[in-house]
């Protein structure tokens, strides 16, 4: 029986980004499109900056975790147009990143507030952080530096 | 030149310019300055270096002879490299390597929105996504241009003669040649002597408020883009780089 499209984002929303594991891949918002072609499951998947390392985990685990739910043929399709947009995360997404201490993006180009203590009084350190999509920012209230997920 | 083979150049303009500075900009990984810097250089190498896939995938696609992006980067020696002289001069101090960073991101962040609205969806797509990156890569080379410039007299002193080496390999950018006019024609690459104005407007304001003199000399170095002539640099650059395919050819992983 060929499981339903439901079903299958489903489980991609339990694959997590494995830079940032408490969000999944959908969360992300970098899983853009998923269809039967014929026998083959069709997943385009878009990258979040161009030269990110993680993208071809990203796809090996895809492909594995639909492997594992019985589905035999997967291809992954790269897609780079339109490009990935933070808009695209998910308000869970949103959330467990504030949870995980990671400053969710803010239109206003830096972060709200600091995802420890809340504080607002905010100092950026550098626009390039621990990965591609992350700056590195510091609160003055509490001292501690924080990871901001940069807007694009 | 057949319109497929002055696309396929320019395609190699593109990639190799994003290549040889993503490969030398990844030269400081472990030895700027300062943490947040290394981290900073080491994220703009890679976003480069992640074009360069892009650009050179799709060239490799056009010219129609079989061969990836990794074969164009890794396979070919200095006369068929494409890219601007600017980009393969070696790093020199901190200082040096942010000016040449700026120079580049203020003519990158200029051409790119024009290729968004390019007649070849392809080319459209590669540059919007590469414009989203660029724009904090100038962000942060001129912000640290200003930053030396305007800073203690001997990061001035560095700042000014980074400029003054660097100013004479500017005009490359902007002297157009048959496939830049066959390009333009096309309705892919912008005119040059609009994005040379724009070009100036952006970087004279940079370099008025990092207090730094712009060289009133107009004499531009030529020969990278066309392949001509590169400087001695770039083959040195390359026995790095190519190493590994130069001494087990064909290896993979």
């Amino acid at each position: 029986m060929t499981p339903d499209l439901t079903t299958i984002w489903d489980w991609l929303d339990q694959v997590p980004d494995p830079e940032i594991p408490v969000i999944s891949v959908v969360d992300l918002g970098i899983v853009r499109d998923v269809a039967w072609q014929g026998d083959t499951l069709e997943v385009a998947v878009t990258p979040t900056y161009s030269g990110c390392p993680a993208t071809s985990v990203i796809a090996i685990d895809i492909e594995t975790a639909l492997y594992d739910r019985g589905i035999q043929n997967v291809r992954i399709k790269t897609q780079i147009a339109p490009p990935w947009t933070t808009d695209w995360l998910s308000d869970k997404g949103r959330a467990k990143l504030a949870d995980y201490g990671i400053a969710p993006p803010s239109p206003a180009g830096g972060p709200d507030a600091c995802p420890r203590c809340g504080g607002t009084h905010l100092t950026r350190i550098s626009q390039f952080g621990s990965t591609p999509c992350k700056a590195h920012w510091r609160c003055d209230d509490c001292l501690e530096p924080f990871d901001y997920f940069k807007c694009i | 030149m057949t319109d497929q083979t002055s696309l396929f150049e320019y395609l190699l303009r593109l990639g190799d310019n994003t290549l040889v500075l993503g490969h030398r900009v990844s030269e400081w990984c472990g030895h700027a300055p300062v943490l947040e810097e290394d981290i900073a250089l080491a994220n703009t190498a890679l976003d480069l270096i992640g074009q360069t896939q892009m650009w050179l995938g799709l060239a490799g696609e056009v010219e129609g002879a079989g061969r990836s992006a990794d074969d164009l980067a890794m396979l070919r020696d200095v006369w068929d490299f494409r890219n601007l002289l600017l980009v393969e001069q070696p790093n020199g101090d901190f200082g040096q390597t942010l000016m040449r960073q700026c120079l580049f991101d203020a003519w990158h962040l200029e051409l790119l929105p024009d290729l968004t609205r390019a007649s070849d969806d392809r080319i459209a797509a590669i540059a919007a996504k590469a414009l989203k990156e660029v724009t904090y890569h100038l962000d942060r080379s001129s912000e640290t241009v200003i930053g030396l410039g305007d800073g203690t007299e001997e990061s001035h002193r560095r700042m000014q003669a980074a400029l003054d080496l660097l100013w004479p390999y500017v005009g490359e950018m902007f002297t157009p040649d048959t496939v830049d006019d066959a390009m333009h024609a096309a309705g892919i690459a912008p005119d040059l002597t609009a994005l040379r104005a724009r070009f100036d407007t952006r970087i004279d304001a940079i370099l008025a408020e990092a207090t730094l003199t712009k060289p009133d000399s107009s004499f531009a170095q030529s020969g990278g883009k066309t392949g001509f002539r590169h400087s001695e640099h770039l083959g040195h650059m390359l026995t790095q780089m190519q190493w590994l395919q130069r001494a087990y050819p064909g290896a993979t992983w």
